[in-house]
């Protein structure tokens, strides 16, 4: 058993606004084998996203990380300065982010940017770093990468931008990638291109994959691990095949059953009710209480993460435990 | 009467035209191969809605799908083409029976937030239809808005309150009793639960089912998820850059695909039936409406593509009882 890749420890990131401390994230901890793709899977304002920004150092004030420790190949990352972390940005550890336009820059060449991004963490040639951005273009499925490099952004269409974004993410082939919503924006036959080629990429290069998305569909075709967060903590993870078919927190039980699926078909879905609470005073105990139909008293009391079954872990005092009751 | 489908689109076609600007025509009288851009953003279609009926409009981004329900609500008026509504031509009718026929049909929209009026108490935004159109008197104001809003799982409590006071989901209500008031038989749900999370869309789904059966409703539902479409539907139509190419009852579409499009499509799709599999690709991007390939649009993607299918247009035709598809390989 090698060590992880990336192994996140109690994170606490925390926002001092003028209305009281928001705790977008609020003690989560989870690994990531080398090789892994890793599904964290949230509704809007979970924390997934503020998850990813602090793994790669992009929390701005009046976040910043409170506590805890991010652990990769070793090195706490919540601990290096912004010198040490612009040094293993973009070089050992990637992002791919919703909007590719927040990665490119729409005035410059493709070509420039790339070739900058290379030569931003290694010493070669003009030469050899367009010879190396041509090679990623190529990879990611880019028809004619020559001419395409001397193309501005807004000449792409957005599936052909994301890869472009995917691309520059590739270029110091770097051990581990934050992919924020990476296909939200994408129609489905594009999607499926680009699943396609983050697939065969985690399988030939072993970079390991942080997948943050509110679709558990493409999770479930996509990911090894889940993990699945709610106002800032994670409620459960484990194995993808073992959290979709069996899942043991009610918060996932209900996510699952919300999704339309061909088994479901023209019953009414089932519905969570209410809404997601406001993160600046959360309600003591389990934050999913006031819309979890198994919750009782012993609620109040703030449930810790615990290993209910082998190797599955959920934050819950009441989990189905019942085959019966699978979703 | 009766009998007539609730709405029939004939060779319904709308294009969008971008004018030369004076530069332009100076510089095509010159002789620049300059030209009129021509989107043709919905070609020749052919749709029956009947009564009661769930029909799914599906298709990725530019292919038209919006410009067609738009055309259905009475939003933007085609450019060729009928749109019957009960066995009548909507542009025949004139004064109260044109303005009846088109409260009849109501738009529920993706952005919930865009398509309210962030200046305007929920109570204005969902009374002042119907109290413009003189569907209630001003005693009967409140209770009726009350009734409203609690249908669509609001609390009448609120009805003071500003959009932006309201969460997504609670805006979407807002836009569902906004368009109920006004006692319509007939929706056009454009993406009406896209911009939702998925829990809060589940309820919404489980809002449309209800009020279906409830007030007898028709939809067109009109999305890009498939999972929602196949969940909703009775019938489901697949558009590709402004063209329908299949057309037949939900389990038919989802069971028996015939279009190569609706296909990969479906293939596309992940589903969270399926476990850590290999995705499967269709080739190539969706082609500019600016300049769509000849013949079969979808001929430069297709896996089956012949010669035939890159000179002549495939017609849409019935394959099979209640299934239509526009292919060149139905033929053969």
């Amino acid at each position: 058993m090698t060590a992880p890749t990336l192994e996140v420890r109690d994170l606490q990131t925390h926002f001092f606004t003028r209305a009281g401390v928001v705790k977008a994230v609020d003690g989560v901890s989870f690994s990531v084998g080398r090789g892994k793709v890793m599904g964290l899977v949230g509704e809007s304002g979970s924390g997934k996203s503020v998850t990813g920004f602090s793994i790669i150092g992009l929390v701005d004030p009046p976040g910043r990380i409170a506590g805890g420790s991010i652990l990769f190949q070793g090195r706490d990352l919540a601990k290096l300065s912004e010198e040490e972390m612009r040094d293993l940005r973009g070089n050992r550890i990637a992002m791919i982010f919703q909007d590719p336009m927040m990665t490119l820059n729409p005035v410059l060449r493709i070509d420039t940017q790339m070739i900058e991004t290379v030569k931003a963490h290694k010493k070669v040639s003009t030469e050899e770093a367009r010879q190396r951005a041509r090679d990623t273009l190529g990879m990611v499925g880019i028809p004619s990468p020559d001419e395409r490099l001397k193309a501005y952004p807004h000449q792409f269409s957005g599936g052909m931008r994301q890869r472009v974004a995917i691309a520059i993410a590739l270029l110091h082939e770097p051990q581990l990638i934050v992919a924020d919503e990476p296909t939200t924006a994408l129609d489905v036959t594009i999607q499926g291109q680009i699943l396609a080629e983050v697939q065969k990429l985690c399988a030939t290069t072993g970079t390991s994959m942080i997948w943050i998305t509110h679709d558990l569909s493409v999770v479930a075709g996509l990911a090894d691990d889940i993990a699945v967060m709610y106002a800032g903590r994670i409620v459960e993870k484990g194995a993808v095949s073992e959290v979709l078919d069996k899942p043991l927190h009610p918060y996932t039980h209900g996510l699952i059953g919300s999704v339309p699926s061909r088994n479901k078909r023209g019953e009414a879905l089932r519905q969570i009710p209410g809404m997601t609470p406001s993160l600046l005073n959360l309600p003591p105990g389990c934050a999913f209480r006031a819309r979890c139909p198994r919750a009782s008293e012993s609620c109040l009391a703030e449930p810790v993460m615990a290993e209910i079954l082998p190797g599955r872990e959920a934050r819950c005092i009441h989990p189905h435990l019942d085959a019966s009751e699978a979703a | 009467m009766n009998d007539a489908p609730m709405l029939e689109l004939r060779d319904i076609t709308r294009r969008f035209e971008k004018k030369l600007d004076f530069a332009g025509r100076i510089a095509q009288r010159l002789g620049a191969p300059v030209r009129e851009e021509i989107v043709h953003a919905v070609d020749r279609v052919n749709l029956t809605v009947r009564k009661g009926e769930v029909v799914g409009l599906v298709g990725e981004s530019g292919c038209g799908k919006s410009t067609l329900g738009r055309m259905v609500a009475g939003i933007l008026p085609p450019t060729e083409g009928t749109i019957l509504r009960d066995g009548s031509d909507i542009k025949a009718l004139t004064g109260a029976e044109a303005r009846q026929m088109k409260l009849r049909t109501q738009m529920i929209f993706q952005d919930p937030y865009a398509s309210l009026n962030p200046r305007m108490r929920v109570q204005d935004i969902v009374g002042e239809a119907p109290r413009v159109h003189g569907l209630l008197d001003g005693a009967a104001f409140d209770d009726y808005v009350d009734e409203q809003m609690r249908r669509a799982g609001l609390d009448p409590g609120f009805k003071r309150r500003y959009p932006h006071q309201f969460s997504g989901g609670q805006r979407q209500r807002i836009g569902i009793a906004r368009a109920l008031a006004v006692k319509p038989d007939f929706i056009v749900c454009d993406e009406a639960v896209a911009a939702l999370d998925v829990s809060i869309q589940a309820q919404i789904l489980n809002l449309f089912m209800r009020l279906r059966k409830e007030l007898d409703l028709t939809y067109l539902f009109i999305s890009h998820d498939l999972g929602v479409v196949e969940h909703l539907s009775d019938r489901v139509v697949i558009m590709y850059l402004g063209r329908v190419v299949e057309e037949a009852d939900t389990e038919t579409v989802f069971r028996r695909p015939n279009h190569p499009y609706t296909r990969s499509l479906l293939d596309s799709v992940p589903r969270i039936e399926n476990r850590k599999r290999a995705f499967s690709v269709v080739k190539g991007e969706i082609p500019s409406p600016l300049n769509p390939p000849p013949g079969c649009h979808f001929h430069p993607r297709c896996p089956l593509a012949m010669e035939r299918c890159r000179v002549e247009v495939p017609k849409l035709r019935e394959i099979a009882p209640g299934q239509r598809s526009a292919c060149h390989l139905n033929d053969q």
